[in-house]
């Protein structure tokens, strides 16, 4: 890149790069300012006097212990992890599949459905809830996790498929061709060499699906109905707000450590989530 | 102990006819090359022995079995790929022990092989290692290793030494000879490398849009070729072709064209006699031709307008203009040329070839 | 070798099941099937009964008889319904401009070697991990009417006097709106397009710098083609996404102020779910089919087009 001096460096480059992450990250900070903050300096006017809002010397616990002493925000996290990873187990299984089967193996109208599942991934979630609804009522699956591992994977199978047909034709197809001649069959080449070396593929459908599913909201908040079974987005947003009264405290403190599994798993993970994110928008 | 035969074997991908009708015996412990253009069908041929591809119409047998029904897995073949195939999450003992896994070999005798076969190709301390973390060379040898270990009773190579710099592969080539003649197994071989196949087939099969033009050993190829195209595949740097006309002069036939007038000699003219009149391609291979002296005779020397010289050390290539026709002539490295010199150039009239003009065949 | 010759034998023993998978038909369908399946059950199946309920009067509790187009015809005369309409186009088209023109910035800012650089890029996509939900209240509680911290700053900055209902006019909160779902999309903009960015080699500029192109003619004329494609996809992708979007809406302004900043799903949630008109809800979700199927076509075909060139 050519750059030129530094007091143009800092003009084109620094100071708007510095703005761009305080912006995209301030919310953030605000999340753990509030839940740190006792309600007493919390609901002050935004023109009180001597009003002191980044920052607090006083922090307190009540908000967090409110949480898992006066809802079920416990069972919720362990809702929305059971969920989590139920589905994206039972997505990758078959995206892996489907995506291996798509991308290296000639079968009549393969063309047709890897276009089919390319639609499939492009259909959003908020154009069938409620025929699925009513569907999910029918098959007595209402209010149970079981309404939510078993539709999540319809938007995470076409995504798995679609990112794991890309990782799959990168592979030479050489290396199935060795195994098949060293004495293994169709499916145990696949099994012992392809999906092995798809394993960052796997790795980058699997973390992309986890959070996708973390951060599901519509179905949850359809399909499911008593406390006991929220996930944690529909839990926080049901449960800590009475009528018109917002509980900003733990609202906040519930919108933070539920952000945490995902962010966690996401920092273990960074390169794996990019490499899957831009492999996602490959056509 | 196993000979390969395929008959009448062809293979079409939708429209496109890739393999004709061929028909070859490929014998025990013999080392089979199958030599090409790319696009000739020699890839899908070895595919076909393989079980990679399916067959069209003929027939494969190995031994006595016809194997076009039998998948890869059961045809008790091993192959080496152009970009190895080593399988990246297995070390190389892995990758040498997977085939005998999938046949669900003892594990000491597994570790014998291993061993045995590393100690053939030197590479006994990469056992532990990822392909990774291997050099060209050692890839190479790790994927031979692997066929090795198999104890098979084919072995296919598809284009093994392409991937290696100039030096490699020579020296690549030199050990491949070498192990097969230690381990006499049937092998199939395909290359691009009309050198290659030379120095490495007991017999080559010369193949072009899908047909087969000649097979024979290396030397029968070289001197007698079958046809126009196999004279000018074969040897480096290329034979000389120049369009001609038959005509009678005396009572002997006479090659003639703008600036050349070659007598034939021998057999040759006999053949030539019966096509007396018609046009036909004069073949004659760029070591056949000298700096023309007192010995040669003048009905088989001509005139040379040389237009670039290349000095090689161990030879002179001449690139000239012979009349109308562009020819090489490879000549004593202690020769003084010149650029735009006119030279006077005679040939060796037993080494003269004639095809064709129409069916390229050889007269 | 006759170890070998005997273990060939046993491995013919698979069973003839087994034996099947070895033809890639076979094989292939075998992969697929779960797949199909489970996208038949809880796609396709949803659809056509999405179809059949916007066709008759279902309610919650009342199964319903067909009644033919009379949902539609009903939401066409909605004048709620046209509000959604517009806000869906409004809030799709700026926040798709101003994602694409951020996003771009950022992804050029970010594409250089400098200190802390994969620390930084690690950080930005926070906005699209987290839960939307959970971030949107975040912003919720940022514009909130009386404690905003946003109003506080302008306040303290001498900017206002008095304070902004930033969610209590239906202008502001449409703005709010979009303003939360540009900070959102911004991240997934810049890092696919830095993506983009990083496939086309440097020796391009250099070659266009020698050529006696400006930075900004070098970006034109070299960067922006070049980046066409991925741009396309990842415009899709988004155009789609912010299209349906629902979560954004549902915990800022649940559709008010007086339903002013519906989108397609809110408004469908609302009376579908909320007032239980199952059969009209199905409608107006339905209603956003042709829509998604335009933009998926037009852009298929385009990208296409692009591809080949």
């Amino acid at each position: 890149m050519i750059e030129g001096a530094l007091w143009r460096r800092w003009i084109f480059y620094n100071i708007p790069l510095i703005l761009f992450v305080f912006v995209l990250l301030f919310p953030f900070y605000w999340m753990i300012v509030t839940t740190f903050r006792p309600d007493g300096e919390l609901y002050r006017p935004w023109n009180a006097v001597n009003y002191m809002p980044f920052w607090t010397n006083n922090p307190t616990l009540e908000h967090i212990l409110y949480l898992f002493e006066e809802t079920r925000f416990a069972r919720w996290m362990f809702n929305t992890m059971f969920i989590a990873l139920v589905s994206t187990v039972i997505s990758l299984f078959c995206g892996v599949l489907a995506g291996y089967a798509l991308a290296r193996l000639n079968f009549p109208y393969a063309g047709g459905l890897g276009t089919a599942i390319f639609i499939t991934y492009l259909v959003p979630q908020t154009l069938l809830f409620i025929p699925l609804a009513e569907i999910i009522r029918n098959f007595r699956l209402g209010d149970s996790p079981w309404a939510l591992i078993l539709t999540y994977p319809t938007f995470l199978i076409p995504f798995c498929t679609w990112l794991m047909m890309g990782y799959f034709k990168a592979i030479p197809k050489e290396l199935e061709e060795c195994a098949r001649i060293d004495g293994a069959s169709r499916w145990k080449a696949m099994v012992y060499i392809i999906i092995p070396v798809a394993v960052p593929g796997i790795l980058s459908s699997g973390i992309i699906a986890f959070t996708l599913s973390w951060n599901e909201f519509i179905y949850a908040l359809v399909f499911l109905s008593s406390p006991e079974q929220k996930t944690v987005p529909v839990g926080v947003t049901s449960e800590l707000i009475r009528g018109d009264v917002f509980f900003w405290g733990p609202l906040m403190a519930g919108a933070l450590l539920g952000s945490i599994p995902v962010a966690i798993v996401y920092s273990f993970f960074v390169e794996h989530y990019v490499s899957g994110l831009t492999g996602s928008v490959k056509g | 102990m196993a000979e390969v035969s395929l008959h009448k074997l062809n293979k079409k991908f939708d429209t496109t006819h890739v393999v004709k009708d061929v028909d070859l015996k490929i014998r025990d412990k013999e080392f089979m090359v199958f030599v090409g253009p790319s696009g000739c069908g020699k890839t899908t041929t070895l595919r076909m022995i393989a079980g990679l591809e399916a067959i069209t119409s003929g027939e494969i047998r190995i031994d006595d079995t016809v194997v076009n029904e039998i998948p890869p897995m059961d045809r008790d073949i091993a192959m080496v790929f152009q970009n190895y195939a080593l399988y990246p999450h297995m070390s190389v003992a892995g990758n040498m022990a997977f085939g005998l896994k999938m046949r669900k070999f003892e594990k000491a005798e597994i570790e014998k092989r291993i061993n045995n076969a590393a100690s053939i190709l030197g590479i006994e301390g990469l056992l532990q290692r990822k392909p990774r973390q291997l050099s060209g060379g050692q890839r190479q040898r790790v994927a031979l290793g692997r066929a090795i270990v198999r104890d098979p009773k084919v072995f296919l190579f598809d284009e093994p030494l392409s991937n290696l710099d100039a030096k490699l592969r020579v020296q690549m080539r030199v050990e491949l000879k070498k192990l097969h003649e230690r381990l006499a197994v049937t092998s199939v071989y395909v290359t691009h490398d009309q050198v290659e196949a030379m120095t490495l087939g007991d017999r080559v099969v010369v193949m072009k849009d899908g047909w087969v033009q000649q097979v024979g050993e290396p030397l029968e190829l070289y001197n007698t070729p079958a046809n126009r195209f196999v004279a000018g595949f074969i040897g480096s740097p290329a034979m000389n072709f120049a369009d001609v006309t038959l005509v009678e002069n005396g009572g002997s036939p006479v090659a003639e064209a703008p600036g050349l007038r070659i007598g034939l000699p021998g057999e040759l003219a006999t053949r030539a006699r019966a096509k007396t009149g018609r046009k036909a391609t004069l073949g004659i291979r760029p070591e056949d031709i000298h700096i023309a002296t007192a010995a040669d005779a003048p009905e088989h020397c001509f005139d040379a307008d040389v237009e670039v010289v290349e000095q090689l050390g161990s030879e002179i290539l001449l690139d000239m203009r012979v009349g109308a026709a562009l020819m090489v002539a490879s000549v004593e490295p202690t020769l003084r040329v010149r650029a735009h010199d006119k030279l006077k150039l005679a040939l060796k009239p037993g080494r003269l070839h004639l095809f064709d003009a129409e069916t390229e065949a050889a007269i | 070798m006759a170890v070998t010759a005997l273990s060939a034998a046993e491995s013919k023993r698979l069973s003839p099941r087994l034996r099947k998978l070895e033809d890639e038909r076979w094989l292939a369908l075998a992969l697929l099937t779960p797949t199909a399946v489970l996208l038949g059950l809880f796609i396709a199946y949803p659809f056509f009964e999405g179809v059949l309920l916007s066709l008759s009067n279902a309610r919650v509790g009342h199964p319903g008889e067909f009644v033919g187009l009379k949902n539609f015809y009903k939401i066409w005369n909605d004048s709620i319904f046209h509000t959604t309409v517009w806000n869906t186009f409004w809030y799709t088209g700026v926040t798709t401009v101003f994602k694409l023109a951020l996003g771009l910035w950022l992804a050029i800012l970010l594409n250089r070697h400098f200190r802390g650089k994969a620390i930084i890029r690690a950080f930005i996509l926070l906005p699209f991990i987290i839960p939307t939900v959970l971030s949107t209240f975040a912003w919720k509680w940022m514009f909130d009417p009386t404690f905003s911290v946003i109003n506080w700053t302008l306040f303290q900055l001498g900017l206002i006097t008095t304070r902004i209902n930033w969610l209590g006019d239906p202008d502001l909160a449409m703005t709010s709106i979009i303003v939360i779902n540009i900070w959102r999309g911004v991240p997934f903009f810049a890092i696919t397009l830095l993506a983009g960015l990083q496939t086309i080699s440097p020796e391009l500029h250099e070659a266009a710098a020698i050529d006696g192109a400006r930075p900004w003619q070098r970006f034109w004329h070299v960067t922006w083609p070049l980046l066409m494609p991925v741009t396309l996809v990842v415009v899709l992708f988004s155009v789609i996404q912010t299209f349906a979007d629902f979560q954004l809406v549902y915990v800022m302004t649940g559709g008010g102020p007086a339903n002013a900043t519906h989108l397609f799903a809110t408004y469908a949630y609302q009376l579908g779910i909320g007032t239980g008109l199952l059969s009209e809800g199905a409608a107006i979700s339905l209603a956003m089919f042709p829509f998604l199927f335009v933009i998926v076509v037009v852009q298929l075909l385009y990208i296409r087009r692009v591809e080949t060139r």
